[in-house]
């Protein structure tokens, strides 16, 4: 048996220094992490468990709200002013997993998870770049129904799963990262990183650093939604999520913010299909066209060519809907 | 004393209608479910058993071939790892329902990617785990293996003897309206909440089994058998069981594996399967391709009708999902041809899971019946009502008790259902687009031997006992009421107890059996006990009337224990199917009517209303029965929608073996179920006049459903689950 250390963290001084050496991994819910550990996917030797830290979600002085990464995903989809000035995100993290595991998983956590490449997970019997750089994917010509149609590479075609991040990602958020170097801050849309030749560097976290907190800069009121399409009702992964804001001026876009989930080893900002639509009318037609532009760029694999179609057909439905009689 | 019954011929008597204690169909509360729902309910793994060791099973990494090597060093000298077994008797395959031998052992000739070749015993269930993780295996690889289920391929044969009739081809040629389509259903896994789990205790002489099992009296032999040990030498305990649905009929892989290492280890020894297992190495229901013809003249009267399947299995195994069972007697048609072709792969064997046949094979029939009323441009229950045959169509036997025109009537009525235009694509609600559907429900009616033992106590209270299962249908609580009504007691002061070898031989549960086969033996041991307790009172059996805890014959009202004076009575009911099975058509009918949303965007579809009108016979409990109704009907949702095993065709390992990535309906798929049961008696279906009803509310329920996104969109879609891929090509612009 692999002998495990389970310490826990009462700062995040602490954790920091516990957490940077080899071997130590970090434990929020454990929603993720222990059942990877089962599996043979994950197998630290030291625990470090943060999920007691302090999590406050406090208002900043300039508006922004900042999210302290130990806070329960069920927390900050329940907090009146995510509620009021972020429905997306509340609605994208009660679009995750089951109540169960939103009541444990932690805001970092949930940024930090693994995807649910199936053979990512399967450490007995499959080959996987991520979990052994350099071994092979067997994903390649296997099983991609939930995997990437943007981003993706030779080396790997894992989505990321998260639903919270998407909205996140619409939002501008930012994170707060602390190492024995101290605090920065970056935008969670560099965070994740696309496979390339390295899919088992999945992040920009370097060695030692941690996730403090995540930022929510003040956005001005809009219209916006978060809307996943799945295999069934609820407690499955995304076959397509879109997460949206629109602000309608005379029949004209004034902003519009756009990100994808379940298409890319990231949360996919659709940048592209943002500038088709910016200061343009909000009509179906430019809905279209800004979903096609987007699109333009996938490159899907035979078993999950029907996700590009279905995205477009999602991101219509979205704007549309925020539109409303605008459009 | 046993009383036997050799069921030949209907019993019109009716007896229950007769007895005086009106609680047999009562909707009363199951007597086992506080135990369960505060937990103090054992299952099997849950026994708490001194010394006992831990087994994990370990399962093969290839296709087909050979395991040549097990490095049992490599993990021996790990921390608690107390051996590593693979041995002769152990088994690489569960059994088939009613096998009564051994399954097929040879765990290191490996015929299927997850079969089980060895299993690791340590002093912790997490050592175990680890140690079977670590397990050094070589295996010379077969490169014939067909690991792709619908692989064309595949060395196929034809399975039974088809029925051919007539001139299907000429009747399609000729008929007013044909339908030519072919479907695609595929594979379903069982998915009980409770893992297969078994502890084994080995005394030297007598092997004890706690066990998650279905037929306890046909496991003891296939245990004993694979053990080499004598049935008696074996004694199976399965008091509580966490779903079944086919998937615990036969002896499955964990048991027998506890058994070889509590003999080997002479220590009891505890194996559950890892839900990874449940999926892998127990029971698959297979994938289908079926054609279905139906011919019809200018009334919408089939003349023709031809239903055939392809399957497929593990080499050796018998089993073929058998499609066509419902199709042989439902509907009419003169020129008939029904066959099933048996492909061999090298996939996870395929055997029962519930309803098997029916379950996939009437919501295909009943998606092709939609397409033929469409055809005709006639409302789809008008349809069913003008084909109601006679006689049997291939056997000309009678049918017995038969209320689907009664089940179309109540369910329609319930649901509110309006056939008068199908024209699809008519209704939208905002991204939504409206239908209905409906269908037919059938579903064969088994029984099978039976025994069971009741005794009256002299205090005037009663025990029911029988080896027979309960596994979360509701056997205590109907097994209770039939004595209960026949003794005129209080269902309260009747303790059942099941689950336990040592007790007379019950059917099991499986084929939706179990109620009117044990159910049946109780019976029988109860009219027993009444000719013995109308004896007593100086009556006749049909001048007694037993109520409340009297027997009162005439102006006579004697309290039991008082008419008993100290003695107990014992009587064991024997019930057998007899040639009444040849004699009748006999089976359970319904009507399914569903509405589903369709998302004009992206396919997504979801069941809004669904109604469903059953008929089962006599109701024993009307809670238990609309439970089961519900169950199915749920399965009916995603066996439409959302279930499906996904093999990696390049060497057939499951990638979706988990509760997470396996699709069940979770509670936002399914609303709320109407369930109307139709009150009827069948004196052919058992001495009970009940039929079963553990299966009837899965056969046809999805084809309610593909039948209601098809009036939705417009869209048909011939290959289930209908997931939203599925529909988004052919969808309308939103």
């Amino acid at each position: 048996m692999t002998p495990v250390t389970y310490l826990r963290a009462d700062s995040s001084a602490a954790a920091i220094a516990l957490g940077a050496a080899d071997g130590h991994r970090l434990l929020g819910g454990g929603t993720n992490l222990i059942d990877l550990m089962r599996k043979g996917v994950e197998q630290p030797a030291v625990l470090v468990d943060v999920s007691g830290l302090a999590a406050p979600i406090t208002e900043a002085a300039d508006g922004s709200l900042v999210i302290g990464a130990a806070a329960r995903n069920s927390d900050v989809a329940a907090h009146p002013l995510v509620r009021a000035r972020y429905p997306m995100l509340a609605r994208a993290i009660l679009a995750g997993a089951s109540a169960q595991i939103r009541n444990m998983a932690t805001v970092g956590g949930n940024l930090m998870q693994r995807t649910r490449c199936v053979y990512f997970a399967d450490a007995a019997g499959s080959r996987c770049n991520k979990r052994v750089p350099g071994s092979g994917c067997d994903a390649l010509g296997g099983f991609t129904r939930y995997h990437a149609i943007l981003g993706a590479s030779p080396a790997c075609i894992a989505t990321h799963p998260s639903d919270m991040a998407v909205a996140l990602v619409a939002l501008d958020a930012r994170l707060h990262l602390a190492g024995a170097d101290g605090v920065r801050s970056v935008a969670l849309a560099n965070f994740h990183q696309l496979p390339g030749d390295s899919p088992e560097v999945e992040t920009m976290l370097a060695p030692g650093e941690m996730i403090l907190a995540v930022e929510l800069p003040p956005v001005q009121p809009m219209r916006s939604t978060y809307r996943k399409v799945r295999d069934r009702a609820s407690y499955a992964f995304a076959l397509v999520s879109v997460a949206a804001g629109i602000v309608v001026e005379d029949g004209r876009i004034a902003d519009v913010r756009i990100a994808v989930g379940g298409v890319a080893a990231k949360p996919w900002r659709a940048a592209r299909a943002e500038a088709s639509l910016r200061d343009g009318p909000a009509s179906v037609e430019a809905f279209v066209q800004a979903a096609q532009a987007e699109l333009a760029q996938a490159d899907p694999l035979p078993g999950n060519a029907f996700k590009v179609q279905l995205a477009e057909r999602t991101l219509v439905a979205v704007l549309t809907d925020l539109a409303g009689g605008d459009a | 004393m046993t009383r036997s019954l050799t069921m030949d011929r209907p019993d019109d008597r009716n007896r229950l209608d007769a007895m005086a204690q009106g609680v047999i169909g009562q909707p009363l509360d199951r007597p086992d479910g506080p135990a369960k729902v505060t937990g103090t309910a054992p299952y099997a793994a849950e026994y708490p058993v001194d010394g006992m060791a831990e087994g994990v099973l370990v399962t093969a990494t290839i296709s087909k071939g050979e395991v040549t090597a097990i490095d049992e060093q490599s993990v021996l000298s790990m921390p608690g790892v107390l051996a590593v077994i693979s041995d002769q008797r152990m088994t690489a395959r569960a059994a088939q329902g009613g096998a009564g031998e051994a399954p097929v052992q040879q765990v290191r000739q490996v015929q299927y990617y997850g079969q089980p070749i060895a299993v690791v015993l340590a002093e912790t269930f997490e050592q175990a785990r680890d140690a079977a993780k670590h397990l050094k295996v070589t295996y010379r690889e077969d490169d014939d293996a067909v690991t792709d289920p619908h692989d064309p391929a595949a060395p196929t044969e034809t399975y039974d003897e088809p029925i051919d009739q007539g001139n299907l081809a000429q009747a399609m040629a000729q008929a007013a309206y044909a339908v030519d389509v072919t479907y695609t259903t595929e594979g379903h896994n069982s998915a009980p909440m409770e893992p297969h789990a078994s502890i084994a205790e080995w005394d030297g002489q007598t092997l004890t089994l706690h066990s998650s099992l279905q037929m306890l009296a046909y496991n003891q032999k296939e245990l004993a058998d694979s053990l080499d040990l004598a049935p008696e030498q074996v004694r199976l305990i399965s008091p509580y069981v966490g779903g079944g649905f086919g998937s615990k009929l036969g002896i499955s892989p964990e048991g027998v594996a506890a058994s070889v290492a509590a003999m080997q280890l002479n220590r009891p020894v505890r194996v559950v399967m890892l839900r990874q297992q449940v999926f892998q190495c127990v029971m698959r229901r297979s994938e289908t391709t079926q054609r279905l013809r139906l011919a019809a003249d200018a009334n919408g009267r089939l003349t023709g009708f031809g239903h055939e399947a392809r399957v497929s299995n593990l080499p050796e195994e018998e089993f073929a999902e058998p499609v066509t069972q419902a199709s042989e007697f439902l509907y009419p048609g003169e020129h008939r041809r029904l066959a099933i072709e048996l492909a061999r792969v090298n996939l996870m064997t395929a055997g029962s899971v519930r309803a098997p046949g029916e379950a996939v094979g009437m919501q295909v029939l009943e998606s092709a019946m939609d397409e033929l009323a469409n055809a005709i441009g006639m409302d789809p229950v008008e349809l069913r009502l003008r084909n109601i045959p006679d006689q049997h169509p291939s056997e000309g036997i009678p049918y017995s008790s038969r209320k689907l025109v009664e089940c179309l009537k109540a369910g329609a009525e319930r649901f509110g259902w309006d056939g008068s235009d199908r024209t699809p694509g008519q209704r939208r609600e905002g991204e939504w687009w409206i239908g209905t559907g409906m269908a037919n429900a059938c579903r064969v009616h088994n029984i099978n031997e039976a025994q069971a033992r009741v005794t009256l106590s002299p205090d005037g209270t009663a025990i029911v006992a029988s080896d027979m299962t309960d596994i979360g249908t509701g056997t205590y609580a109907i097994l209770g009421q039939i004595a209960g009504e026949m003794l005129g007691l209080d269902p309260a002061d009747v303790l059942v107890q099941l689950g336990d070898t040592t007790l007379p031989p019950g059917s099991g549960s499986g084929g939706s059996w179990g109620a009117a086969s044990t159910g049946s033996a109780v019976f029988e041991a109860c009219e027993a006990i009444r000719e013995h307790l109308a004896e007593q009172l100086g009556t006749t059996e049909e001048e007694l009337t037993l109520k409340d805890g009297f027997a009162i014959a005439g102006n006579r009202r004697v309290a039991l224990p008082d008419l008993l004076a100290g003695a107990e009575v014992e009587r064991t009911g024997h019930f057998k199917p007899g040639e009444i099975t040849e004699a009748f058509a006999a089976a359970m009918y319904g009507a399914f009517f569903a509405e589903v949303a369709v998302n004009a965007y992206t396919g997504e579809t979801r069941v809004r209303r669904f109604a469903g009108a059953f008929s089962m016979g006599r109701v024993l409990n009307e809670k238990t029965a609309t439970s089961q109704c519900m169950g199915g009907m749920v399965w009916g949702i995603g066996s439409a929608l959302t279930e499906e095993l996904t093999f990696d065709a390049r060497d057939g390992h499951l990638v979706n073996p988990d509760l997470a990535e396996y699709h069940i309906p979770v509670n936002l798929d399914v609303p709320h179920l109407d369930v109307v049961l139709v009150d009827e008696r069948d004196p052919a279906g058992s001495p009970l006049q009940a039929k079963g009803v553990g299966e009837l509310g899965i056969c046809g329920a999805a084809g309610a459903i593909n039948n209601a996104i098809y009036h939705a969109c417009g869209v048909r879609v011939r290959s289930f689950p209908m997931t939203p891929d599925k529909l988004l090509a052919e969808l309308p612009d939103p």
